[in-house]
């Protein structure tokens, strides 16, 4: 392989790998929180991209105008989400919220059936994302270098808000003893709404980055996205962000990767995630960087 | 004196089991519009026409599946998510034995089938239980790492597994056909078939759960660790139970496919597996009589959702059909039941003759004591 392939393999790895991060960042909150895997994640993600082509095409807005609206839309789709689905749940099994979020998760998607079609919808890419450019040998589009740009700003952000507020901190409080949190005067309620609305809100803006990348949307866009996304938040570790970042680097780079190198498995290119997730769970169930957690008797 | 009692009531179950099984037949012989050829009565009503008929097999396929799903989530507290690719396992071996070699010959146009499948040709009965069985070693495979996970990973590894094997089915084209899918299919599963499966599948997993061993995996479900320090072996519970569940999975699977007479991978995606799920929390997680009465409601509410994607003319307005309404509706039910009444329709209980008969008599007395 020539290096300027490499480069480029590199580089769309990079892209698709920082993608899944994003999203694996909501996942590994909501689980970190709540001990729920949260599967209308995925569909947050098709929603935002929806709802940037409707706000763009329909409604006329400028690009940047209906980023913002998709993300605030989204991060209330979340919160609402979490209200009405998961909140009566809270003292009721696992299990059960789990088949709520499954019914959530399904809910969303007839519903973008219904509203948005099943068609799959073609994405206007602005001129200047696409314009191809050239690094080192290696034919890009900017578009490949801002993604990975954009999750880098966002994670930042994001580990700033967690590490050095007082809502992070509540955050950090409420995965560790949700009951003493509750004690301690926190309203644990508007924190987990906050996790549900940061979860959403970059769940969006990788839909959003996921559409200009891969030009094409359809109501079930979001649910191997989010699968994968959730793979790659249990192979970091999971209710770490660190390492739902560097899990989904890494199964963007085993994805890219495998199938450049051995394009005869291009085929089983979706099985790969979910092999990883037997080999983590098997080899090391609390991922890169989780914590062991005792079992309670 | 209780002895004598206990008999009886044994005895009075027995016959009214037997009964009920040859009403339903009689039923069934009805329905299939056979009967009144057969016997030459021409004052019976007519036979349920050919999409009734449909649905009813489906009420009994569907009531295979769930109840094989109730075996390993309701019954054994394992929540899988891998029911579609054991179905989707079931449905592709049985439709490669029931077709004959000239079939298969025209119809793998991607690659040639291999010569091996394509001399295959076994009788269906035969075929239904090679797809359970294959199902089986299938689920004995991703069983043995993957059940020691707990809650919700084992759910997401199953779901994964569920997705390898489509992903394994598409690309297999030499064995599968890939996306395009197996047509075709002689149209096996009639409503004797399905019937007698579902009752065969009905008393067994009865007799199973009412064995010691049903206590045993309750006791899993339960409380793994007390479970265990009692000397159960919960690994080898759990994937018996696994095993199982799987084997009616594909049994269903099979069942199914040869009722639709076409499969292709995209059948089987998470969507099937929802379904099931659906029915077995609405009928009620450890009921089998709940798992039946829940494939009855939601087939037959699925279908009767049509309506609502179908234009509706109030005589003074007229209101256009919504293609793709009835999931919305549907996922509605599912949420406002996992919401509002968590156990389902029947929660952990069981419709049993026992248990009609007290009803029965507690009801009589109520007009006695009023009268």
């Amino acid at each position: 392989m020539s290096l300027e392939l490499f480069l480029q393999h590199f580089f769309n790895a990079l892209t698709l790998g920082s993608l899944y991060g994003l999203i694996a960042i909501g996942y590994t909150m909501v689980y970190g929180i709540l001990r729920l895997i949260n599967f209308a994640h995925g569909d947050i993600l098709m929603l935002g991209a929806y709802f940037v082509f409707y706000g763009t095409t329909l409604f006329c807005l400028p690009w940047p105008v209906a980023v913002v609206v998709a993300i605030l839309g989204s991060a209330g789709l979340g919160v609402l989400m979490d209200k009405i689905a998961y909140r009566p749940l809270r003292d009721a099994p696992r299990i059960s919220a789990l088949i709520s979020a499954i019914a959530v998760s399904f809910f969303l998607e007839s519903l973008a059936v219904v509203v948005f079609t099943g068609l799959p919808r073609p994405v206007h890419q602005p001129e200047w994302l696409v314009s191809i450019i050239t690094i080192g040998g290696a034919r890009l589009m900017p578009l490949t270098l801002l993604v990975p740009g954009v999750t880098a700003i966002l994670v930042a952000a994001l580990l700033y808000v967690v590490y050095h507020t007082k809502p992070g901190l509540a955050m950090q409080a409420i995965s560790k003893d949700i009951e003493t949190t509750r004690m301690l005067g926190v309203s644990v309620d508007k924190i987990i709404a906050l996790a549900f609305a940061i979860g959403s809100a970059l769940a969006a803006a990788s839909g959003i980055m996921w559409a200009l990348r891969y030009p094409q949307i359809n109501p079930y866009m979001g649910v191997f996205p989010g699968f994968k996304a959730f793979i790659a938040a249990v192979f970091g570790g999971i209710g770490s962000i660190q390492g739902a970042v560097i899990g989904g680097l890494m199964l963007g780079f085993i994805e890219i990767m495998a199938v450049a190198f051995f394009p005869e498995l291009s085929g089983y290119r979706d099985a790969f995630a979910f092999i990883l997730l037997v080999v983590v769970l098997l080899v090391k169930p609390t991922g890169l960087f989780g914590e062991k957690q005792k079992e309670k008797i | 004196m209780t002895a004598s009692r206990e008999n009886s009531s044994s005895f009075r179950n027995h016959t009214l089991t037997v009964l009920a099984i040859v009403l339903l037949f009689l039923f069934l012989w009805w329905a299939d519009g056979s009967m009144a050829e057969d016997l030459g009565l021409s004052f019976l009503p007519e036979g349920l026409n050919g999409y009734e008929v449909q649905i009813l097999n489906l009420v009994a396929v569907y009531g295979i599946l769930a109840i094989s799903l109730n075996i390993i989530y309701g019954f054994t507290g394992m929540f899988s998510l891998g029911h579609a690719g054991f179905m989707a396992i079931g449905a592709y071996v049985s439709a490669l034995c029931v077709l004959t070699p000239d079939q298969k010959e025209m119809m793998w146009i991607i690659d040639e089938i291999l010569p091996s499948l394509a001399a295959l040709h076994t009788p269906f009965w035969f075929s239904v239980i090679l797809g359970g069985l294959v199902a089986t070693v299938f689920a004995l495979l991703i069983g043995i790492p993957v059940l020691r996970l707990g809650g919700d990973y084992l759910g997401i590894a199953t779901l994964g597994f569920s997705e390898i094997i489509r992903v394994l089915i598409v690309n297999a084209t030499p064995i599968t056909n890939g996306s395009l899918g197996i047509k075709g299919i002689p149209c096996h599963t009639d409503l004797f078939t399905s019937f007698i499966w579902l009752l065969v599948v009905v008393f067994c997993t009865v007799r199973l759960l009412s064995s010691n061993f049903g206590n045993v995996l309750k006791a899993v479900r339960d409380d793994e660790i007390a479970a265990q320090v009692m000397g159960i072996n919960v690994f080898h519970t759990k994937l018996f139970s696994f095993c199982l569940g799987a084997f009616l999975a594909g049994v269903g699977g099979a069942l199914l496919g040869n009722l639709l007479t076409t499969i292709d991978p995209k059948m089987f995606t998470f969507l099937l597996t929802y379904n099931i799920l659906m029915i077995v929390v609405a009928g009620g997680l450890g009921s089998i009589s709940g798992s039946i009465i829940g494939s009855v409601i939601i087939t037959v509410l699925l279908e009767w959702l049509r309506v609502v994607e179908e234009p509706l003319n109030l005589g003074f307005v007229e209101i256009p059909g919504i293609p793709g309404m009835r999931m919305v509706v549907f996922s509605v039910c599912l949420l406002v039941i996992i919401l509002y009444r968590r156990e389902g329709i029947m929660g952990m209980r069981e419709i049993t003759w026992d248990g009609i008969a007290a009803f029965l008599s507690r009801f009589g007395r109520k007009k006695e004591n009023r009268a």
